[in-house]
Parts: C-alpha cells; structure tokens; sequence
C-alpha cells in the first residue's frame, strides 16, 4: 500500500464534522457547544489540507491559515460571552438565555 | 506514513466522541487537545508540516489554553446536565439521527464523486506557502488581520466584569418603576 487516498481524508473530516454537529445539537452547557464548533471548524480546516495535499498546491493551507484565524477570533469572543452568561445567570446553561429582553 | 495517518485519525475520532459525550468540562478540554494533536499528526503524515506545526501552535497552544484558563477561572464542576441529556434517547436520538443522516450523505456524495487522486506524502512546505500567501492572497492576509482586530475590540468590550451598558439598563428600570 502506497499513498493514501484522497477520499480517506475526505471521510475522516466528514466524521469529525458530522460529531462536531451532533455534539452541537446535543449539549446544553455553552462550553460544550464551542468545543463542538471548535471540532466543525477544524474539520473543514482539515479537508482543506486534505485537498491541498491531494493536488500539491499551496493555496489549501493558506485557506487552512484563514480557518485558524476564524477560529481563534470565534473562540475569543464566544468565551467572553460565555463569561458574560455565567455572570449574569451563574450557569453555562443555554436555556437561561433563550428569554429575550428588549 | 499510512499507519500513521490512519492510527492518528482514529484517535482524533475517539477524542472527539470523548469530547461530546463526556461530563467533566476540564477532561473535555484536554480530550479536544488530544483531538486536535491527533489531526496534526495527521497533517504531518499527509505531508503538511506547517498546517502540523501552525495546528499544534495556534489550535492546541493558544485556543485551547484560552478554554482552559476560562474553565479555570469559573470554576466550573461536573453537572447534573448528563442525567438530563443522556438517560431518555428521546434527548439523544433525534441530533444522533440527523448527524448520521448528513454524514451518510457525505459519503455517499463521496463515493459517487470520483475523486481519484492518491497522496504521497510529497511534502508543501512552508516557503511555497508564504509565496502563495504573501503573493496572490496578499488581501487574504489583510482581512485576516482585521478579523482579528474586529474580534480583539469584541472580546474586550464583551467580556468586561461590569457592563455600564447594563448598569444603566438596570438603574432605568428601578428608577420607571415599571412592573
């Protein structure tokens, strides 16, 4: 066996999304909700690479370096939103919020 | 390198399963770690150091020490959120369902694709790279670092202890004496 094929790649970041989103859908607690969104991103992340090594151009890293960027400015703000949640209902729990106030 | 990629992405995979199922928020943390430690050791065997290396920097060394450290700063314990979500499949089965239905599609989408070529570990280095970047997507980069900027100000401005936006909500409130 010599060489992986792209289509392994490809199924290993359509896992990783697929258990990102059902992870989204699942939990309630915020901290997991961004871990979740975390493994989605990384895993269009990885299928840039994915796709950037199968035809050996550069531009599927420097979209790769684009996801990270995206995700490190997600990650910054929906953890000072999360401490903002915790502040104001002192839980993680999602459903505290879902009453809108004007 | 091919036992390297497939042992790496079967440990990522289990990783993640850790990562959503799992109760205790800091073992979560450190299970998306190895996660994403594990998708770097896939990037080195597919033959992408500087994705490897920038995963292992930005992803594992600065993102996930950001989720930590907020993790420790509320201090947060095991709750009793499990007991809801996992004991009734009603609460699991439905996002479940949904998530293996797309992931069926993907694959079969996959399949029906074609895509024939192989990977051979043949190395992208990080000077062609930065050709590519600091060449043809130079305004990639420049949007890249307002992105970032723009989250810099949100971050700051959201996650500040006291808001006076919402002290002077509030102080409006008790003062209308509305109902």
């Amino acid at each position: 066996m010599n060489g992986i094929p792209m289509e392994h790649g490809l199924i290993l970041a359509s896992i990783l999304f697929s258990l990102g989103l059902a992870g989204l859908m699942l939990r309630r607690s915020m901290l997991f909700v961004l871990m979740s969104l975390e493994v989605m991103l990384n895993s269009a992340a990885l299928a840039f690479v994915v796709g950037a090594t199968a035809w050996n151009q550069p531009d599927g890293q420097a979209m790769f370096l684009l996801v990270i960027t995206l995700a490190a400015a997600e990650a910054s703000v929906g953890l000072a939103l999360m401490i903002q949640l915790y502040q104001r209902y002192r839980s993680l729990d999602l459903d505290a919020a879902s009453r809108m106030r004007g | 390198m091919e036992i390297a990629f497939y042992l790496s992405g079967l440990v990522a995979v289990l990783a993640t399963v850790g990562v959503i199922t799992g109760t205790s928020p800091v073992h979560a943390v450190v299970y998306l770690i190895v996660s994403l430690i594990a998708v770097a050791m896939v990037f080195f065997a597919l033959g992408a150091p500087f994705a490897g290396a920038l995963e292992i920097i930005v992803y594992a060394g600065a993102i996930m020490v950001l989720f930590v450290f907020v993790v420790m700063m509320l201090n947060l314990r095991p709750d009793a959120e499990r007991e809801l979500t996992w004991t009734h499949p009603r609460y699991w089965l439905g996002p479940s369902l949904l998530a293996l239905v797309l992931l069926g599609a993907l694959l079969a989408l996959l399949r029906q694709g074609g895509v024939s070529e192989v990977i051979d570990g043949e190395l992208l280095t990080a000077r062609a790279v930065g050709l590519t970047l600091f060449g043809p997507w130079l305004m990639v980069v420049e949007l890249a670092a307002i992105l970032l900027l723009a989250a810099l100000v949100t971050a700051s401005h959201v996650g500040r202890r006291s808001n006076p936006l919402n002290r002077k909500m509030s102080g409006n409130r008790n003062r209308g004496g509305t109902p």
